[in-house]
């Protein structure tokens, strides 16, 4: 049982749906508290992130530090754009593979659904082109980690 | 690796909204490039072009049949991309779940203090 949706809409945006069993005060925290990101925003395991760089308010910078001990790791940059406690985060941000991807404006909203939350992501890409990138060379969020796993694995 | 090759191609075919139609009309069923043209009011070599570009990334097959050529769609080339798409959401909903145990954990002070009241 999944409860995750991810889906494309229209060329260049991208959808991510998630129900959390937590209020959506937890939920906006755990994506905006630098230590508590470090705890689940790994990708596969035995990726950790050794830096964890968040300033959460408008204008404030983030940058996220992945490594899998075995000399592997990528970064992603970002700054936030707007922030409504404990509602809706908007940022921009871009992956560094080492070059970086072209930005990705990203909005979140975190809704009371019942007594928990369902968080919405909606990605949008400058154009088809690189949404059509994005998500054939692995997306944000530890997507690029199971992509190197994904490879040594075949 | 050629997998991986065939998926960037074939992410990238489908950013063109022709080849989506193209794909979509050969959901319904093989055509010819002939049959293809007519209802998209291209020229054949155009749709030719666009095809090449679809066979290219794995998600159009042809057929030999006398003279005819049909197109159709490849089973495994779509299927691959499907495949992608579902280890994706895999990997984020494996970030989801650890995110799951820790808001459990952050809950839970609440809780006891609402006990108490």
């Amino acid at each position: 049982m999944s409860k995750l949706t991810l889906k494309t809409e229209g060329d260049t945006h991208v959808i991510v749906t998630r129900r959390f069993n937590a209020s959506p005060e937890a939920v906006y925290r755990a994506h905006t508290d630098p230590e508590l990101i470090q705890k689940w925003l790994l990708g596969p395991e035995g990726w950790t992130m050794p830096v964890c760089i968040n300033e959460a308010k408008p204008g404030g910078k983030f940058r996220y530090e992945w490594a899998d001990g075995k000399g592997h790791g990528f970064y992603l940059t970002g700054e936030y754009v707007a922030l409504d406690p404990y509602s809706r985060i908007v940022h921009v941000e871009r992956m560094h593979l080492p070059d970086p991807t072209p930005d990705n404006h990203v909005e979140t909203r975190f809704d009371p659904d019942g007594a928990g939350t369902l968080m919405t992501i909606r990605m949008t890409l400058p154009d088809a082109q690189t949404r059509s990138a994005m998500l054939a060379t692995g997306m944000e969020h530890g997507m690029e980690a199971s992509y190197v796993r994904l490879e040594g694995m075949i | 690796m050629k997998e991986q090759l065939n998926l960037d191609a074939a992410f990238s075919a489908l950013a063109d909204p022709t080849r989506r139609a193209i794909l979509a009309r050969l959901a319904k069923g093989e055509a010819t490039v002939l049959e293809l043209a007519e209802p998209f009011d291209m020229t054949q070599p155009a749709i030719s072009q666009h095809l090449k570009v679809l066979e290219n990334a794995g998600l159009v097959t042809r057929r030999v049949e006398g003279t005819r050529r049909p197109r159709r769609l490849s089973k495994a080339g779509i299927q691959a991309m499907d495949d992608w798409l579902a280890m994706l959401r895999k990997a984020l909903e494996r970030n989801y779940d650890r995110l799951d145990q820790l808001l459990a954990g952050m809950e839970e002070p609440k809780k006891k203090r609402g006990d108490k009241r």
